[in-house]
């Protein structure tokens, strides 16, 4: 059999979007361990020393090709499921079966995919663009030049209530898109025991709000004026 | 159990067959006894159509006792109506009360094409099973069926998976119309027995190929087709078929 | 006189000997030698896969939609078989002697003993196709026992063996498709047979879909039609079980065997009112663990559970204490007529009787679980509470299929059961190599005339239709075909498939031009009460007689009174219905010509002229020791053949069960 057969076939793709999803699962652990630094309640100092390291050092570099190679596939792989998905029924039922078999965001994948996508664009764009291409005001720390990326969060949501609804819609997204995609990644690359599979699916509620509840607290503590 | 009778409002799709567009349409029933099934309450339409001189409601149907999977209406929003592990022909109209109105839909899939009114074809399943769905053993070939003990709880899981009747209301109830339960219902069945390990491998790549080609979709773990299935087939068989799949493909040498 | 072809020879060598020298057909003639097989249940599906695999070109045909839904699928209980893996005493002899007995001596012996020969080899094959039959903890099949036997020999999978069973045969079947070697027609229902120079040559099927007659050819036809039942209207038969290709066949020179032997089932779920379509079975392995009984008390109306111990009549232990509860199905059923017809009847109709299983789960089970878990003393609800878990695991989608359809839980208040109508023993003569009276015809499984008598034992059946299938007709089809590998295929433009698909084409267009007032199901319901109360659990003289001209003036009045919609030109399933219940009604009075010719009782054949002084089956071996094959001679006409039967091992004796 083909690669291209293999990861072409229904299971194949479904095996690239649990791989990548727990690609990303992996990364939203580590930047939330990286954004809570913020809390450290030192005007930023051990956030923006985090931040440079991830930035300066060449290892997170290379993981940051990884990330976005994971996310264009995780992305664009998502929506061609999605599309062929739809169309393998062209003529729908009358009435439907709504929440008797599945849950809500279960059946929303797509839906609360695209719209952490439109996050993303935004999110990138807030920080990574500036943080990566058009430079940060410099900030000075024990007598080092660091980005001040700490001082940017501060510029985008001190004061800018639409953009902290905005982030608190993406964290939503991201929590459902979590509760389901956490444990069918696990189901699609196969763990098939129950025993397993309802650890799986407790940690994954388990993750999912909290991961979630956790980004969604960093821009209202800096517009709620908790963190300065 | 106390019976009673009813009055309901039937709407039923009605299409000539595959090439022409179908439409609702609406009937009252009478008198319909708590004590009957589903398909005898349509029984009582369809000989009330031929005296007025209209063409009764096409439906599969045969065992009628919930096992040979022929049966197939999707109804109120539901493949084989509301009860669990059910099908229609097991339902019984003491799940309705007098003035309901029940609309009752073939199952919807572009693999599924209806062929008249409420019957659809399902021999994209035959042709899945044909891919792969089997132990080659010729008649004769086979060694003293207690040579090879099996483990009881393989056995019985294996048990479970092969209780499938190939009904369909899995691909009717998903969202992505995807037939991966009744897939991986075989594939689970006879990959868990020791006499179907030698084929495994094939097996399961040929048989999701052959999906494929019908044209059901991925399956995204929503668990609706768990949740509609007649006999309770798990989806942890899904999550078995995945890994056997990608397992045989990777493990291919060319 | 017509011929069973019994190989000479001591009974324990026929099969072996005729095996050892019947004809074979080389590998590179059998690509070359087509034959159909119409019915794709275990007998036609094994069949049919089995024939692919040995290198035939086969025509595999069936109305469902699918091969996997024949009704071999509803069989629940399990399959016998002599393996003696219980160490119990069991042994090919004794399964054929319980068969030839369990029949009422209305089998022939070398049909028997090869089918319990055989038996052993279909578990090893099911097994080996992957069929999930239950398991002790060490790994090794589980049996049960049935009814008619004294030991474990029947294999199981939970309630659902013969779904399991046909799975596997259909799998078979499907792999064949995929090798080319078999090509399959769904929604395809055989009109006629065609013979040319005396021999079955095709078939004339009409697509379902599409209303078109079609012609095919083949050297040998295989009829795996299945039974009859639904001659009676209600049956445990499924909606689409018809006799119409069995009845095609008999018109065109094919005897038919036995026709009114009938299985009436002892454990049906009871019928509820006239809008009933079919009757659900309860397995037969119920009476494992379920005691039969009404109240003693005539017309006691308490609810089953405030009934006292003393004041129930477990009527089959009384009257049977040797096989109890598990008397065969005749003499089950009879005796629960008899109770419900004496006025002591359970239920809003009267026609029921009590399946009790509170003793056994607490008795046998929950004693048992409570032992193994070392629980001391357990209080009753401890012990039925464990008893229940065991109970679910045997039987538990009875249990639930008997909820959904009555509303009742059976674990708590005892199930109702009467008897129906399940199987018919009776069905296309054949011969030792199963050929019908017409060469190069066959009928296997249940469409035959058979090997259970006039009584067929539990868990049977699957037996049957798989040694047809699988073991016996892929040697015995090689000895008729290897004189036919200089025939070439001949054209459907034969003047004979020609005239057979006119005449198929006729009667469509009859039937669709009465537009009379009365719909077909009217028609079937009438002919079955006729059929249920004369040709019923027990007929006499009169009433047959009564039958007879009953079913021929409902034969006047369907042919000129009959309504079928929409036309012929499309999918049409009132056409395909109206079809069958013509035929039926014309078997109906066959059986019933049969009933009046067979002056004894025997088996589920109850005559009410025949019977002891204690109400039991009184047999004729002096008169009725023979098969009765009736030769078709035109309109309500027949000339009776008798086969003798040869007793020559298991000498005939007054069944007792006592």
């Amino acid at each position: 059999m083909k690669w291209s057969a293999l990861f072409n076939s229904s299971v194949g793709r479904k095996w690239t979007m649990g791989l990548t999803g727990i690609f990303l699962i992996l990364f939203l652990i580590v930047h939330v361990g990286l954004n809570a630094c913020i809390w450290a309640m030192d005007g930023g100092v051990m956030f923006n020393k985090a931040a440079h390291f991830m930035g300066a050092n060449v290892v997170p570099r290379l993981l940051e090709i990884g990330l976005f190679a994971g996310f264009i596939l995780h992305i664009f792989q998502g929506w061609s499921l999605e599309l062929s998905n739809r169309a393998a029924r062209k003529k729908g039922y009358a009435v439907s079966l709504g929440n008797k078999g599945s849950k809500w965001y279960s059946r929303s994948m797509g839906i609360l995919g695209t719209l952490l996508f439109l996050f993303l664009v935004m999110h990138l764009a807030h920080f990574w663009v500036p943080s990566r291409i058009t430079g940060l005001e410099p900030v000075l720390i024990d007598g080092k030049e660091y980005h001040n990326l700490y001082g940017e969060m501060l510029n985008v949501f001190q004061g800018n209530l639409p953009v902290v609804v905005l982030y608190s819609i993406g964290c939503l997204s991201l929590a459902w898109h979590l509760m389901h995609g956490f444990q069918s990644a696990f189901r699609t690359l196969g763990v098939s025991n129950p025993r397993y599979l309802k650890i799986i699916e407790n940690a994954g509620m388990f993750f999912s709000i909290v991961v979630s509840l956790a980004f969604a607290l960093m821009p209202i503590s800096m517009y709620a004026g908790w963190v300065k | 159990m106390q019976h009673y009778t009813m009055n309901l409002t039937l709407k039923v799709w009605r299409q000539k067959n595959a090439s022409t567009a179908g439409h609702f349409e609406t009937y009252p029933v009478a008198e319909i006894s708590s004590e009957m099934s589903f398909l005898e309450m349509i029984d009582v339409l369809n000989e009330k159509l031929i005296k007025e001189g209209k063409e009764p409601i096409a439906f599969d149907h045969d065992c009628r006792e919930g096992i040979c999977g022929m049966c197939s209406m999707y109804i109120n929003g539901r493949p084989h109506g509301p009860w669990q592990q059910n099908t229609t022909c097991q339902l019984h109209m003491r799940a309705y009360k007098d003035g309901d109105t029940i609309v009752v839909e073939p199952w919807r899939a572009n693999s599924f094409p209806v062929v008249k009114d409420l019957m659809v074809d399902r021999s994209a399943f035959d042709r899945i099973i044909q891919a792969g769905g089997y132990i080659s053993v010729n008649t004769g070939n086979a060694v003293d069926a207690n040579a090879i003990p099996v483990e009881k709880e393989k056995a019985d899981s294996a048990f479970a998976a092969a209780a499938c009747i190939g009904c369909g209301a899995c691909v009717a109830a998903c969202k992505n119309s995807s037939a991966m339960l009744f897939v991986s219902a075989k594939v689970s069945h006879l990959a868990l027995l020791p006499q179907g390990h030698p084929e495994k491998k094939k097996r399961a790549l040929s048989m999701v190929a052959q999906m494929d080609k019908e044209g059901f979709g991925a399956c995204t773990n929503t668990g609706a087709c768990e949740a509609v299935c007649p006999k309770g087939i798990s989806i942890e068989n899904i999550a078995r078929l995945n890994r056997e799949y990608m397992m045989a493909g990777l493990s291919e040498s060319e | 006189m017509i011929d069973s072809k019994i190989p000479a020879g001591p009974l324990e060598h026929k099969w072996t000997d005729y095996k050892g020298h019947c004809k074979l057909v080389n590998p590179a003639n059998k690509r070359k030698l087509e034959v159909i097989v119409v019915g794709t249940g275990l007998a036609g599906a094994s069949a049919a896969a089995s024939l692919g695999e040995l290198g035939y070109q086969v025509k595999a045909f069936c109305f469902q939609d699918s091969p996997r839904r024949a009704h071999s699928i509803a069989a629940q209980g399990g399959i016998n078989a002599a393996k003696n893996y219980q160490n119990d005493g069991d042994s090919v002899f004794r399964l054929f002697y319980d068969t030839i007995k369990g029949g009422d001596y209305r089998a022939r012996e070398a049909n028997v003993h090869r089918l319990a020969e055989v038996s052993v080899n279909i578990i090893d094959q099911c097994v080996a196709q992957g069929v999930p039959f239950a398991r002790e903890y060490g790994g090794l099949l589980n049996n049960r026992s049935f009814g008619g036997t004294q030991v474990k020999r029947t294999f199981y999978a939970a309630g659902q063996t013969g779904q399991q069973l046909l799975i596997g045969a259909y799998q078979a079947l499907e792999r064949q498709v995929a090798l080319g070697k078999v090509k399959m027609y769904t929604r395809h229902e055989m009109l006629d047979v065609v013979v040319i120079d005396g021999k079955a040559r095709g078939i004339i099927c009409r697509n379902l879909v599409t209303g078109q007659l079609e012609r095919h050819f083949a050297h040998a036809v295989l009829l795996c039609t299945g039974g009859y039942g639904n001659v009676f209207y209600l049956s445990t038969n499924a909606m689409g079980s018809n006799v119409t290709a069995a009845w095609k066949a008999h018109k065109k020179g094919a005897y038919f065997g036995n026709p009114c032997f009938t299985q009436i089932h002892p454990t049906c779920i009871p019928v509820s009112g006239d809008h009933q379509s079919k009757l659900t079975l309860m397995s037969e392995s119920l009476r494992n663990d379920g005691r039969i009984w009404v109240p003693a008390l005539k017309g006691d109306k308490r609810a089953p559970n405030d009934i006292p111990e003393e004041e129930r009549d477990y009527f089959l232990e009384r009257r049977y204490p040797a096989f109890g509860n598990l008397v065969p199905r005749d003499v089950a059923s009879r005796a629960a007529k008899e109770r419900c017809d004496a006025g002591y009847g359970v239920g809003t109709t009267g026609q029921a009787v009590y399946l009790d299983f509170k003793f056994n789960l607490i008795n046998k089970y929950g004693k048992a679980e409570a032992n193994k878990l070392g629980i001391a003393n357990p209080d009753t609800n401890t012990l039925i509470k464990l008893g229940n878990e065991v109970v679910k695991e045997e039987y538990g989608n009875l249990f639930d299929m008997y909820e959904k359809i009555t509303g009742e839980n059976p674990y708590e208040v005892p199930m109702r059961i009467y008897p129906a109508v399940h199987y018919t023993m009776g069905g296309l003569w054949v011969d030792y190599e199963l050929m019908t009276s017409v060469k190069g015809l066959y009928a296997l499984g249940e469409a035959n005339f058979s090997d259970h008598g006039a009584n067929r034992l539990g868990a049977s059946a699957l037996m049957q239709g798989l040694a047809d299938g699988y073991f016996v007709v892929p040697y015995t089809i090689g000895n008729y075909l290897a004189d036919e590998i200089a025939t070439k295929p001949i054209s459907t433009s034969h003047p004979a498939f020609e005239e057979a698909e006119q005449k198929a084409a006729a009667r469509i267009n009859q039937l669709l031009s009465i537009q009379g007032k009365q719909t077909v199901e009217s028609f079937h319901k009438r002919l079955g009460r006729i059929m249920w109360d004369k040709c019923g659990m027990a007929r006499d003289e009169k009433g047959l007689k009564e039958a007879i001209s009953a079913i021929r003036q409902l034969k006047a009045e369907f042919w000129s009174d009959v309504r079928i919609p929409g036309g012929s030109d499309q999918m049409n399933p009132e056409l395909d219905k109206a079809g069958r219940v013509a035929d039926f009604i014309e078997l109906g009075e066959l059986m019933c010509q049969d009933a009046l010719d067979r002056k004894e009782s025997c088996g589920g054949h109850f005559r009410e002229e025949s019977q002891t002084e204690e109400g039991e089956a009184k047999r004729d071996d002096v008169d009725y020791a023979y098969v009765a094959a009736w030769e078709y001679q035109g309109d309500s006409q027949w000339q009776l053949h008798k086969e003798a039967l040869q007793f020559e091992v298991a000498k005939p004796s007054q069944r007792s069960y006592k």
